[in-house]
């Protein structure tokens, strides 16, 4: 797999494109690391110069800041911005809903100032310029459910971007009752991920994943490594691990290209 | 002539009104109470803000039959209430309906007022059935107990007699049914005084424009004391509200300063201190009580409409968690109402003991919450209970060192290994070669 880092890129006196912003669950969380391949896949099919800072990354402090913890979190922001403006990146692209709220809203006011994009909008830019295309129907005409990330939707208003490259599928995107501003949350954020939810009567991504099951999609689409672990989580919860499947919207154009 | 009349409708215009400004003084030192945040830029946005979610109520029609009838009684409210001026000009001067002298105008007025009086009734008895025969879940939510949920039924009894008097005053004004013009609902009341004589028909039209209007102060001066402060507050609170991302959390100045100090190597720590700086005391990290909070914040507490539109929306609480972002601007303002009791026995705040932290808001709720803004998204006046979530959970970690284990180790790992797992830094990258 073609992955090139910053170092060795900065080495050849390359500067790439975009830089590709893996993040803690992209890089170590089995799961989610299917994802990163998979965008990876995208990137390189499309022809896109991109780099990974590799070791240099560093947790972006999300976690951290939503727990309570400026601290920790502003010297996560402070030395990765420090290896950021290092290489002097304009251009960045994650596929973690977390780290790009609070690489584009946190960290301009400490001194980093980029653009940031989601995935999904890269891969719709790219869909659009030509560098890319779909022709696989794998999907077509299926029943596909989109959940989106609190961070994605709600926190920075991109609705649109996931549901038109579900839409660029030919599959049948199926609401929810709750979705887009209303959508409910998959239970991760505010770094619930990390720790036992408080007392009470329901799991909330089992609540979140009922909801999903209503819409008799076969396929749950999201955009975020820790709603697809807590969407995960839920259909193995609800007992339909066999029958329903939880993907990331860049598992899904690297699936119907065969890539 | 008999001045008695005026007289006393002089000295209850000037108690009514009088004890209302006074009372909003003390809501505006409340919320001064609070600390100083930066909230004047773009001007043109915040009123435009304004405009559209407090004047045109853009987020409350998102429950369509809800947001439609509140219009009603809001239009009702603001436009019936221009009939106070003629009430207060009449009452001082002994005048009968002043503006009579408009003619055909003024008829057109009170007869569009008697229409959206008699649409506030009928819309505030669907009130009155959404919450007690339907009982919508959101209207009896545990917080909803006591005075919270008399107070919203108070406020529905207040409109129903008041609309009913203005139409009762001008169904039993002889001369004004005669006229028989402006007069489309209070026509069909007639009827029920047939067989009064002009004398009673007088007594009762003057009682029913007495208590009308008495009524109404007395509504003033409860606003202080209810839920239904925010007719006013939900025009500085939408100005003033946060515009930028929701998912864009403030960064302590605070905390920039000494982060910066501690990565700058050509500081010298244990250099001496500059003059005074030692005096100096350090700022408290986060928010432990209400003193604590910005003045928006105390703001959004006092504009809380409590129509638990955000807990209803929050999937801590639909999942059974003690969070409730109502409860939690509910607490704040009870808080607040405490300390500004304090303030006025004592001249100053003395300390009593308690505070918002743990006296009002528990931890749990605080640990409940999954950061979503979804109870901002939802709140029709812009409210932001979760940045005081924040703040709290600020101070229970920099502060108390309180956080739950689970989330102190996945600090400990961002710190050594600049992940929230247990992962060595340096195999961020193996996935590459992975299978
Ligand atoms: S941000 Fe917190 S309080 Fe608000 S709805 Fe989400 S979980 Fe509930
Ligand atoms: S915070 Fe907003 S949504 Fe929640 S109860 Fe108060 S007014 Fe309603």
């Amino acid at each position: 797999m073609n992955v090139p880092t910053m170092a060795e890129m900065t080495a050849q006196g390359k500067q790439p494109e975009i830089l590709f912003w893996v993040g803690c669950a992209g890089s170590f969380d089995d799961r989610a690391k299917k994802i990163t391949k998979a965008f990876v896949k995208i990137l390189n099919k499309a022809g896109v110069e991109f780099a990974v800072l590799g070791t240099e990354e560093s947790c972006t402090g999300d976690p951290a800041k939503r727990a309570g913890n400026e601290f920790l979190f502003q010297m996560q922001a402070m030395t990765n911005i420090e290896v950021l403006n290092g290489y002097e990146i304009k251009k960045i692209v994650t596929a973690c809903p977390h780290c790009f709220n609070t690489l584009k809203n946190e960290y301009p006011q400490l001194g980093g100032n980029y653009e940031v994009l989601h995935h999904t909008e890269l891969i719709e830019t790219l869909l659009n310029d030509g560098r890319l295309s779909i022709e696989g129907g794998k999907y077509k005409g299926q029943k596909i459910t989109f959940h989106d990330p609190c961070y994605l939707g709600r926190a920075n208003d991109i609705y649109e971007a996931p549901r038109s490259l579900i839409e660029k599928l030919e599959a049948e995107l199926v609401e929810m009752k709750r979705c887009k501003s209303d959508g409910l949350c998959c239970g991760a954020g505010g770094a619930q991920m990390f720790k036992e939810p408080e007392k009470g009567t329901k799991d909330i991504n089992v609540e979140r994943t009922e909801e999903a099951i209503k819409t008799k999609s076969k396929i749950i689409a999201t955009g975020c490594p820790f709603c697809n672990t807590m969407m995960t989580d839920g259909v193995k919860a609800t007992n339909k691990e066999d029958d329903i499947k939880v993907l990331d919207i860049a598992e899904l154009i690297a699936n119907t290209e065969d890539l | 002539m008999n001045y008695i009349d005026n007289i006393a409708f002089a000295i209850i215009l000037f108690l009514g009104v009088g004890f209302f400004v006074k009372n909003f003084q003390k809501l505006i030192r409340n919320i001064k109470l609070g600390k100083d945040i930066n909230r004047k830029d773009n001007s043109s946005a915040r009123w435009k803000n304004m405009a559209k979610i407090a004047l045109g109520q853009s987020k409350m029609v998102k429950r369509p039959i809800a947001g439609i009838l509140h219009i009603i009684v809001y239009l009702g409210f603001i436009i019936i209430n221009i009939e106070v001026i003629e009430i207060i000009i009449d009452g001082l001067f002994g005048t009968h309906r002043v503006l009579s002298f408009l003619g055909s105008f003024y008829s057109f007025l009170i007869g569009s007022f008697e229409i959206l009086a008699f649409l506030v009734l009928v819309s505030v008895s669907i009130f009155w059935i959404r919450r007690m025969v339907l009982k919508i879940p959101r209207f009896w939510n545990k917080e909803m107990k006591g005075f919270p949920k008399n107070d919203a039924l108070y406020i529905l009894y207040f409109e129903m007699v008041l609309m009913s008097l203005f139409l009762i005053m001008n169904a039993t004004d002889v001369p004004f049914q005669q006229n028989d013009i402006g007069n489309p609902i209070s026509q069909f009341l007639v009827p029920l005084f047939e067989g009064f004589n002009a004398s009673t028909l007088f007594i009762v039209e003057r009682t029913a424009w007495w208590l009308h209007i008495t009524g109404i102060l007395i509504f003033l001066n409860y606003l202080y004391y209810s839920k239904h402060l925010h007719i006013l507050l939900a025009f500085p609170n939408t100005y003033f509200a946060n515009l930028n991302p929701k998912g864009q959390f403030t960064n302590l100045e605070s905390v920039t300063n000494e982060v910066k100090m501690m990565l700058d190597p050509t500081i010298d720590p244990f250099a001496a201190q500059p003059e005074g700086a030692a005096d100096e005391i350090p700022e408290k990290f986060g928010a432990s009580d209400v003193q604590d909070l910005n003045w928006v914040q105390l703001l959004n507490a006092y504009t809380c409409t409590e129509c638990g539109r955000c807990t209803a929306a929050c999937p801590a609480n639909i999942t059974g968690k003690e969070l409730s972002p109502r409860a939690i601007m509910m607490k704040t303002r009870d808080r607040l109402e405490e300390v500004g009791e304090n303030i006025n026995k004592n001249g100053k705040f003395v300390d009593d003991g308690k505070q918002l932290l743990n006296d009002y808001i528990k931890p749990e709720e605080l640990w409940a919450c999954t950061s979503c803004n979804a109870c901002v998204e939802e709140c029709p006046v812009n409210i932001d209970p979760l940045a005081i979530i924040l703040d709290m959970r600020r101070y229970l970690v920099m502060e108390q060192s309180a956080a739950p284990q689970e989330l102190n180790l996945m600090m400990t790992n961002v710190e050594n290994n600049g992940a929230p797992w247990q992962y060595n830094q340096m195999d961020r990258l193996n996935w590459k070669d992975e299978k």
